[in-house]
């Protein structure tokens, strides 16, 4: 096997480990409802992860993720289920500030990372002012989604498989996918191709932006109402999301699949550490040292992948 | 080491009861109990996790319960505590009891735990799932019991400085409604001045610097705790008599008040929160493995300190901390049955 294809492997292969492990260890997760409660709030992190995916490719960072899902958290919880139509309004203006955002970045050549974070403090400013004390209600429909029980697989494995699923069609199947990977790899080839840089750009920041707005709907279908602060953590967990899934800052090498894998593991190393009574003194210490480990395993293949002079 | 005290309750809790002297009960003789706390990050958090430590480590060795385990979130966020929760149900404990990050967004891990037919109980930082217990601080009688105390104190009534919290938050809303309340209720009082502390000594002695020259004689100051002592400075400052200022429970104001008791005879009273009521939440949800029926919500007894009892607190109290008492199954009791 080369190691690429290895390469390809070792985010599958480090949620195997880990679910194994805690299978091991607390083997009551071992069953339809075990498997739900460990992997139910990962999925708007997978959500939120195939969202900061979107802009990684076009070697971008989103420092307002947290923020954003916030946000759409507290209208989700609000507007869209009293008046839904408002809600929808309110959600579909969002998604237009995220392709705006993306233009504003790229024409006025602005660092990604000082405007989303700038953007951060204005989604958390909305946020409060929609929900000034923690509260809302989750719209019906969405707390069926996050509460339905198929037969035989649950919810949250489900939702994972087709969030990778679309993600995965969308932007490795897809000329759209191809042109915004295209624009992370090389900019100016992709110009010279004749795509328009600023719409290419435009609408990754706005498939981003409807990407986090599914993420905060169904939080709020988990969470059965909202907070202005309810998920700060996912800035964060979406950027290790894309890396540990096998993406790289740049470059536009992205992997959906990876992504969402990379979100499941992230939640499941969560469990794993509390799991095995480790005190919350060293919980993101050894949330860390998993990362680190992934990350290395990761160079080691690059290495030997460059030292066989496999191109 | 943290040190804790045995004061005198408002309620008139019997705390009579050692834990040794408890009989193990066999019907929950083999429950698990856990403790899902957010944050851990100051005196007041680290004294509830000790006390917690401290009273379910007893009850554990004594065979009430399987196991007591105190599970704190990394960081303080709603959606690391729903899936620590979530955690907790896999972990296969009976009961859960909750100091929560946010009162709505815990709500689907609860209501998750609550299927799986696991006990929930929230304190101090509540949930608002139907199906939870909450034991919740009652703000404003804490406002009120300080009326009640001055017209016993001063019967003939006079005037009123009010120091306020910060401003914006429930709590300092739901004190200074329990205050005016009182004052509503005593007419011979009547407010002259109102000014915010902020909850800190030096926020407070500055704001009492600043209204005092426009103020009438004042026959006493009533706070929200953690103010006490900067009023007293500012009015030893501006060279005026110290009137009766009620305390808030902290050591700076344990201290200061022993101090004056000792040299002129002041009387005061303190009242506050106690972080021991990490323990009573224990207790109760003990109650309801027990098969106890306890009303969904129950409001924690304050923690009041008396002339009588001064020394006593002043001596178990850390310097720069906040008295404490750690309650009994006794007293989980009595709790249940006045929120009857």
């Amino acid at each position: 096997m080369t190691s690429d294809r290895l390469r390809q492997l070792l985010p599958a292969f480090s949620l195997a480990v880990l679910l194994i492990s805690v299978f091991y260890i607390q083997p009551r997760t071992m069953s339809y409802l075990g498997l739900n409660l460990l992997f139910n709030l990962a999925v708007p992190i997978a959500l939120a992860t195939i969202a900061q995916m979107l802009i990684i490719a076009v070697n971008d960072l989103d420092l307002s993720m947290g923020a954003f899902v916030s946000f759409v958290a507290c209208v989700a919880a609000t507007f869209l289920r009293d008046t839904p139509l408002l809600g929808v309004l309110i959600l579909a203006g969002a998604i237009g500030v995220y392709a705006l955002v993306g233009i504003l970045i790229y024409v006025r050549n602005l660092p990604a990372i000082v405007v989303t974070l700038g953007m951060s403090f204005v989604w958390g400013g909305l946020a409060v002012l929609i929900l000034p004390s923690p509260g809302g209600a989750a719209p019906e429909w969405a707390r069926w989604l996050m509460k339905t029980k198929p037969p035989g697989i649950p919810m949250a494995i489900v939702a994972s498989i087709l969030i990778a699923g679309i993600a995965h069609f969308l932007v490795m199947r897809s000329s759209f996918g191809v042109v915004i990977r295209g624009v992370g790899g090389n900019e100016r080839s992709v110009e010279r191709a004749g795509w328009s840089i600023l719409w290419v750009r435009a609408a990754a920041y706005a498939s981003a932006g409807f990407f986090a707005v599914l993420a905060g709907i169904l939080l709020v279908g988990l969470t059965t109402a909202a907070d202005a602060n309810i998920a700060l953590r996912y800035t964060l967990l979406s950027i290790a999301g894309v890396i540990l899934g096998g993406g790289e800052f740049t470059g536009g090498r992205v992997s959906p699949i990876g992504a969402v894998i990379g979100a499941l593991t992230l939640t499941l190393a969560g469990s794993f550490l509390s799991f095995l009574r480790i005190s919350s003194d060293w919980q993101i210490g050894a949330q860390g040292a998993i990362l680190i480990i992934v990350l290395a395993l990761r160079v080691l293949l690059n290495r030997s992948k460059q030292g066989a002079g496999v191109r | 080491m943290n040190k804790f005290t045995l004061a005198t309750l408002t309620l008139a809790l019997s705390m009579g009861t050692t834990l040794a002297t408890l009989p193990a009960f066999a019907d929950t003789a083999g429950k698990k109990i856990a403790l899902s706390n957010n944050y851990a990050g100051n005196s007041w958090r680290q004294a509830m996790l000790t006390s917690w430590d401290k009273v379910t480590g007893a009850a554990v060795s004594s065979g009430v319960v399987a196991a007591a385990d105190a599970f704190t979130t990394a960081e303080n966020q709603a959606t690391e505590q729903a899936a620590q929760i979530q955690n907790l149900i896999l972990q296969g404990y009976d009961a859960i009891v909750i100091n929560a990050a946010s009162p709505t967004a815990l709500n689907g891990a609860v209501k998750e735990a609550c299927d799986a037919g696991i006990v929930v109980v929230s304190f101090d930082g509540i949930v608002t799932e139907p199906c939870a217990y909450r034991i919740a601080v009652d703000f404003a009688g804490m406002g009120k019991s300080q009326l009640d105390y001055l017209s016993e104190k001063i019967p003939d009534g006079g005037n009123l400085l009010e120091l306020r919290g910060l401003a914006g938050v429930f709590v300092d809303d739901e004190i200074s409604a329990g205050i005016h309340a009182g004052v509503a209720e005593n007419p011979q009082f009547k407010i002259v001045g109102s000014v915010h502390g902020d909850w800190a000594q030096d926020v407070a002695q500055k704001a009492v610097a600043g209204i005092l020259p426009s103020l009438p004689e004042i026959a006493a100051v009533v706070t929200q705790g953690g103010d006490g002592y900067g009023s007293a400075q500012a009015f030893a400052a501006a060279g005026r008599d110290v009137p009766l200022i009620i305390m808030g429970n902290r050591h700076d104001e344990l201290l200061w008040w022993k101090e004056q008791k000792d040299a002129t005879g002041y009387e005061t009273m303190s009242v506050s929160i106690a972080p021991g009521v990490s323990t009573l939440a224990f207790w109760v949800a003990q109650q309801i493995l027990d098969g106890a029926t306890v009303p969904q919500d129950l409001t924690v007894p304050f923690l009041k300190i008396t002339q009588d009892t001064l020394e006593e607190s002043l001596e178990t109290t850390q310097a720069g901390g906040v008295a404490n008492v750690e309650y009994s199954l006794d007293d989980a009791k009595a709790t249940i049955k006045s929120s009857m």
